[in-house]
């Protein structure tokens, strides 16, 4: 098994978090081999941000990813920029609150269209958390390793504080994402 | 399974850091730069918790002078930079050469020359590595290709720069700087640690320059009683400058040389991947490695015979392991991310067979179908 992950959206949504979380779930709790590398260049302050995921069952030589299976669009700067290197058979995740032009995705089958911003305010009052219900629903879609595992990589990360907070938004994004399955 | 904790996911340059504390190092100076800032930035924070010292210098010049004095208090010493940086420590790693004080220097290589691309990986630093500060001066370079790798060879990188008292070089690059992957740190205890050989002649009987029979001096701690000349120019045992002399300016330089060569097989290291039957030998070092190891698998699944030799010590550059590895090929491939630097070196210890070159230089990574596509094409 070798699934690769892209992460995009803005500089400050936390994919850099959210792609280190996925990969630590992989690595750390599930046995698996994983790389994380991040878009590093001026847009990281502000414009576009790319984090790449690659979870496998062998060692990561080759680190990055031409054509992920899964890619999140959290903004349509993000969608626009990376979009074009999504194949047919990729899953496509979007957040409905920032994007709403769709056309870079030609012949995509399965693209999943969620408030992502909108369910983590609801769910924790703060749209800081957006990061974490768009990883519930990515392992909530493609079970790229298991919810158990994901939990315990989010609560390694998080300021204690905030972690029932971060399990709320997880959740919300899980269950989400089973109902549509 | 559950959390190991020796079990880590953290950046190559992350794996620099606890390397460094692990293996020793106590004296920490350097100049923050893309992409080798998490290495300062983490001992900025750790330093103090080990009772050690972090300074942030006004430069790259200053902080390889702090480093070198706090090695020769004793102290193992280290900095970190990138190209620009690299370039102005190489005046005093020259002097850390012949006044033979051990020290590390980690060089995240970024696009260049100049500033260049301050956020991409190159390989561009090869010969700076090598050559970067003038006269015949020996010197080690280190290349990881892996976050682990990175742990590894900083270990290497402190011991050598102990055993041999010479300047040591991790030459890293910005893909292994900041990729984050599974490393196992091993725990403190189960470190083979090397320190420098301390003397245990009397302050009167101590002469700084005279070695052993592997041509590595012992060391004396100052404030001890002992007291004793450092000059960068070319000096007699005791220390003191002989300009000259002939004798002793040729005596210690071959001396200089002659001590990396002794322990030539306690710092020559490298990995192979399917080099038994290899037709075609692929010669790659740091992030070009890991598209090299992948091109070796894909090409293997279509029934081409290709072999990795992947060096981790570039310099002294192990001539007589890659004859060994050249002997039984057709062609030998180089696939590096400048426009042919340690291909020369290959060229000249593959035994008269073809060597071809893979090269970028516009800040991405080589990929394993561009190293496995010119296999195909030479074959």
């Amino acid at each position: 098994m070798r699934k690769e992950i892209v992460l995009s959206g803005f500089g400050g949504q936390g994919l850099v978090l959210g792609g280190i979380i996925l990969a630590e779930a992989a690595v750390l709790y599930q046995g698996k081999q994983a790389t994380h590398t991040q878009s590093y260049g001026p847009e990281a302050r502000g414009g576009a941000s790319k984090s790449e995921v690659i979870i496998s069952d062998e060692e990561v030589n080759y680190p990055e990813i031409d054509c992920p299976d899964i890619f999140l669009a959290m903004t349509q700067d993000a969608l626009n920029k990376y979009g074009e290197a999504v194949k047919k058979e990729s899953i496509v995740i979007i957040d409905t609150e920032y994007v709403t032009d769709l056309s870079v995705l030609k012949d995509i089958k399965r693209i999943y269209q969620f408030p992502i911003t909108e369910i983590s305010k609801r769910e924790t009052g703060k749209a800081l958390s957006a990061n974490i219900v768009a990883l519930g629903i990515i392992v909530g879609l493609t079970g790229v390793v298991e919810k158990d595992n994901l939990e315990k990589a989010v609560l390694k990360r998080v300021p204690p504080a905030t972690k029932e907070m971060n399990l709320k938004a997880l959740n919300a994004g899980f269950e989400l994402a089973q109902k549509t399955n | 399974m559950t959390c190991q904790n020796n079990i880590k996911f953290m950046q190559g340059n992350e794996a620099v850091a606890e390397a460094a504390i692990l293996a020793g190092v106590r004296f920490f100076a350097g100049y923050p730069i893309t992409p080798a800032t998490e290495i300062a930035e983490i001992l900025a924070r750790k330093m103090p918790l080990v009772d050690g010292v972090f300074l942030q210098m006004e430069d790259e010049i200053a902080s390889m002078a702090a480093v070198i004095g706090a090695s020769m208090a004793g102290v193992k010493a280290m900095t970190s930079t990138s190209g620009p940086g690299f370039t102005l420590k190489q005046e005093n790693l020259g002097y850390a050469a012949i006044v033979e004080i051990p020290c590390v220097v980690v060089d995240v290589q970024r696009g260049g020359p100049s500033t260049g691309l301050p956020t991409l990986p190159a390989q561009g630093d090869v010969m700076q590595a090598r050559w970067g500060t003038h006269g015949d001066h020996p010197i080690v370079v280190l290349s990881p290709a892996t976050v682990a790798e990175a742990f590894d060879l900083t270990v290497q990188a402190i011991n050598l720069s102990e055993l041999l008292r010479t300047p040591v070089i991790l030459l890293s690059d910005a893909v292994v700087g900041h990729i984050r992957e599974k490393v196992e740190i091993p725990s403190a205890d189960s470190l083979k640690l090397i320190e420098r050989k301390i003397t245990n002649k009397s302050p009167e009987q101590y002469q700084p320059y005279v070695a052993g029979e592997d041509g590595v001096p012992e060391f004396a701690y100052r404030g001890k009683g002992y007291r004793y000349h450092i000059t960068s120019n070319i000096h007699d045992e005791a220390g003191f400058p002989a300009t000259n002399n002939h004798e002793v300016a040729d005596s210690l330089l071959r001396r200089l040389h002659a001590k990396i060569d002794y322990y030539k097989d306690e710092l020559t290291f490298y990995k192979e991947e399917q080099c038994a039957d290899a037709e075609f030998l692929i010669i790659a070092y740091g992030c070009v490695a890991r598209s090299a190891k992948e091109a070796v698998h894909d090409l293997r699944k279509e029934g081409i015979k290709a072999g990795l030799l992947q060096l981790q010590t570039l310099w002294p550059f192990p001539a007589e392991i890659v004859q060994k590895y050249c002997a039984g090929v057709k062609k030998v491939i180089v696939p590096e991310m400048n426009l042919g630097q340690l291909i020369n070196e290959v060229k000249l210890n593959a035994l008269n067979k073809d060597v071809i070159g893979v090269n970028r230089v516009d800040g991405r990574m080589i990929t394993p179908q561009e190293i496995a596509e010119k296999v195909k094409e030479v074959k």
